[in-house]
């Protein structure tokens, strides 16, 4: 039994439209490894399948040797795998420290509780004041999120997600839309994850793919193209010619 | 990270929710007194105006925390109105038991409907409620020898309360057994929605995209809030039944449906005291304006719907904090003028 997520033979289409096709890929705990591809390669479809979001026609989703492919999405969360999304997706109209709270409530399983609201708020507290200083949130923790700058909200949803305290971390495009001036704050906060945690990121900004990743997948029509170290990556020709391009170096 | 404690203390719970809503249980208690002396003769009213914010709070549940939007609500309150009146015709005039089997029946109609109505989402779901609502009301028409059909269910005498209290002519014990429940309902309602499954909810209605993200099973926790939302709704259609003593097939009409969510916009959604004050304001302005002009009272509901969604989206209970900015915006205004 393989510790760590592993996926096998991965296959999805949409009718005619094939979008995963055959994907293998391993994610080792600790692993840092970075999904890359042209816009309409499949990445958030890839990562959608992990998360349960969408169901693979055929293959496997083995965690830690198990197949998860049963499990629905919040069974998926349960079993450790956590997602931020390419789009932020937060509670708006509640505070950073709510937001971060619910995660935990449910993560503990007082989610459905009815009663007791000073027990559990108690129980988060401490958990909740952590993640803010880890993310440097403390001093917007009871503003409400909606009014956060859009890379504050990244990081709350960053934090949020760890709340969850997840075994596989899949950051869906962590840098999209966020200020060059603020893209430091997302790349220091993944440079900060536990070294335990095994993260897959899809990220089109590949200055901050080379300094994170250690092991980069390249995904093209639906397929992987080639999987490497990002020295590999950056010298290959096919990838240079459908992604890269010319000048990077 | 830090280990999670799970040990409070139990006391300064229960002190910390008393001081924060004491003062707004007091004060709904001093106007239930001050209404009580101040309006001796219409008591009826004052007693259904407590039924429907019973009924709106309800919906708030739902609607203003969870943003489940449904216009077939009656078919939660006639539920628990007919079966309540048919508890009291045919087995017992207790009135504590019957409001037992009007929350018991609501809760499982509310049930057994949102196991559909949860899977749907905006026009469809809309449309659900509505044909759920009308299809029971054609099925308590049809069933006329229990029913009572379009004639509506009558013959429903209530013992005392507590096998004490008497329901007098005047309708001083239905106003205040109404205004009891009232204040255990909106008890009930505050620890719910001040509790995990209340945020919950209202992370529910945020984004439900994260909800699910973050492990929540988002349907079964809408299943459990309109069962929950149900069991009051039943509450208020067993009062009601038990007030006027009669259940007609208006109890499930589609404009009963659409007032309560009109009483709950104009109040402010998703805050509880907003129902209180919708509903207040909704029938009392029904009231007045069907008195003086009985053709044309729509008019100024209209007016005053139209009014509140442009100028107060939040309703009238964020009237104040309006006029805060209002008046901040004119403090300001001699400083933004260009000399």
């Amino acid at each position: 039994m393989s510790a760590g997520l592993e996926v096998k033979n991965l296959h999805k289409s949409f009718g005619g439209i094939t979008v995963a096709n055959n994907i293998n890929i391993q994610l080792k705990p600790g692993a840092r490894t970075a999904l890359i591809g042209p816009n309409g390669a499949g990445k958030t479809t890839f990562a959608n399948l992990l998360t349960g979001i969408l169901q693979p026609d055929s293959g496997q989703i083995l965690l830690d040797g198990i197949d998860i492919r049963a499990l629905g999405q919040a069974g998926r969360v349960k079993a450790g795998i956590a997602k931020t999304f390419q789009i932020t997706t937060l509670f708006p109209e509640m505070s950073v420290r709510e937001n971060l709270r619910l995660p935990i409530l449910e993560r503990e399983g007082y989610g459905a509780k009815w009663f007791g609201k000073s027990q559990v708020n108690y129980a988060a507290d401490d958990e909740i004041e952590t993640l803010l200083d880890d993310f440097q949130l403390t001093k917007y923790a009871d503003v409400t999120v909606g009014q956060l700058a859009y890379g504050q909200q990244r990081l709350v949803e960053m934090a949020l997600t760890l709340a969850l305290k997840p075994n596989i971390l899949i950051l869906d495009e962590p840098a999209a839309g966020v200020p060059t001036s603020d893209s430091h704050l997302i790349t220091d906060a993944i440079e900060r994850l536990s070294p335990d945690l095994s993260v897959l990121i899809i990220e089109h900004d590949m200055k901050l793919v080379f300094r994170v990743a250690n092991s980069i997948v390249v995904l093209v029509n639906g397929a992987i193209l080639m999987e490497g170290t990002p020295e590999e990556i950056s010298r290959d020709q096919r990838v240079r010619d459908v992604y890269l391009g010319e000048r990077h170096e | 990270m830090n280990t999670v404690r799970t040990q409070p203390d139990p006391g300064n719970a229960i002190m910390r929710f008393l001081k924060k809503r004491i003062a707004v249980y007091a004060l709904l208690i001093a106007i239930s007194i001050a209404v009580f002396f101040l309006f001796p003769y219409d008591l009826g009213f004052l007693t259904r105006i407590i039924i429907m914010m019973i009924f709106v709070l309800s919906l708030d549940l739902i609607l203003g925390f969870a943003g489940v939007a449904t216009l077939g609500h009656a078919a939660l309150y006639g539920t628990g109105a007919y079966m309540a009146g048919l508890f009291a015709v045919h087995i017992s005039a207790s009135p504590i038991v019957g409001l037992g089997v009007g929350a018991l029946s609501g809760a499982v109609i509310a049930f057994i409907s949102a196991l559909i109505l949860m899977r749907a989402h905006g026009l469809t779901l809309l449309m659900l409620t509505i044909a759920i609502a009308e299809v029971l009301k054609e099925i308590a028409n049809k069933a006329q020898t229990l029913t009572g059909g379009a004639d509506g269910l009558s013959g429903i005498v209530m013992a005392p309360i507590f096998g004490q209290i008497e329901f007098d002519f005047v309708g001083q014990t239905g106003y205040w057994y109404s205004f009891a429940l009232l204040m255990i309902v909106l008890f009930f309602l505050h620890i719910i929605t001040d509790s995990p499954f209340g945020l919950g909810l209202r992370g529910i209605k945020q984004s439900t995209a994260r909800m699910r993200a973050i492990g929540a099973p988002v349907y079964w926790r809408l299943v459990a809030a309109y069962t929950v939302s149900g069991a009051i709704a039943g509450i208020a259609g067993a009062l009601s039944a038990q007030i006027t003593e009669l259940v007609s097939l208006n109890v499930y009409d589609f404009s009963l449906s659409a007032e309560i969510v009109i009483m709950l916009i104009l109040g402010g959604a998703g805050r509880l005291y907003g129902a209180l004050l919708g509903t207040a304001v909704f029938l009392i302005v029904h009231h007045t304006a069907a008195s003086v002009d009985p053709f044309n009272w729509l008019f100024i509901i209209g007016g005053l719907v139209l009014g509140v969604i442009f100028f107060l989206p939040g309703g009238l209970l964020s009237f104040p904090k309006k006029l805060g900015w209002v008046t901040t915006w004119f403090s300001k205004q001699p400083e933004e003028t260009p000399r």
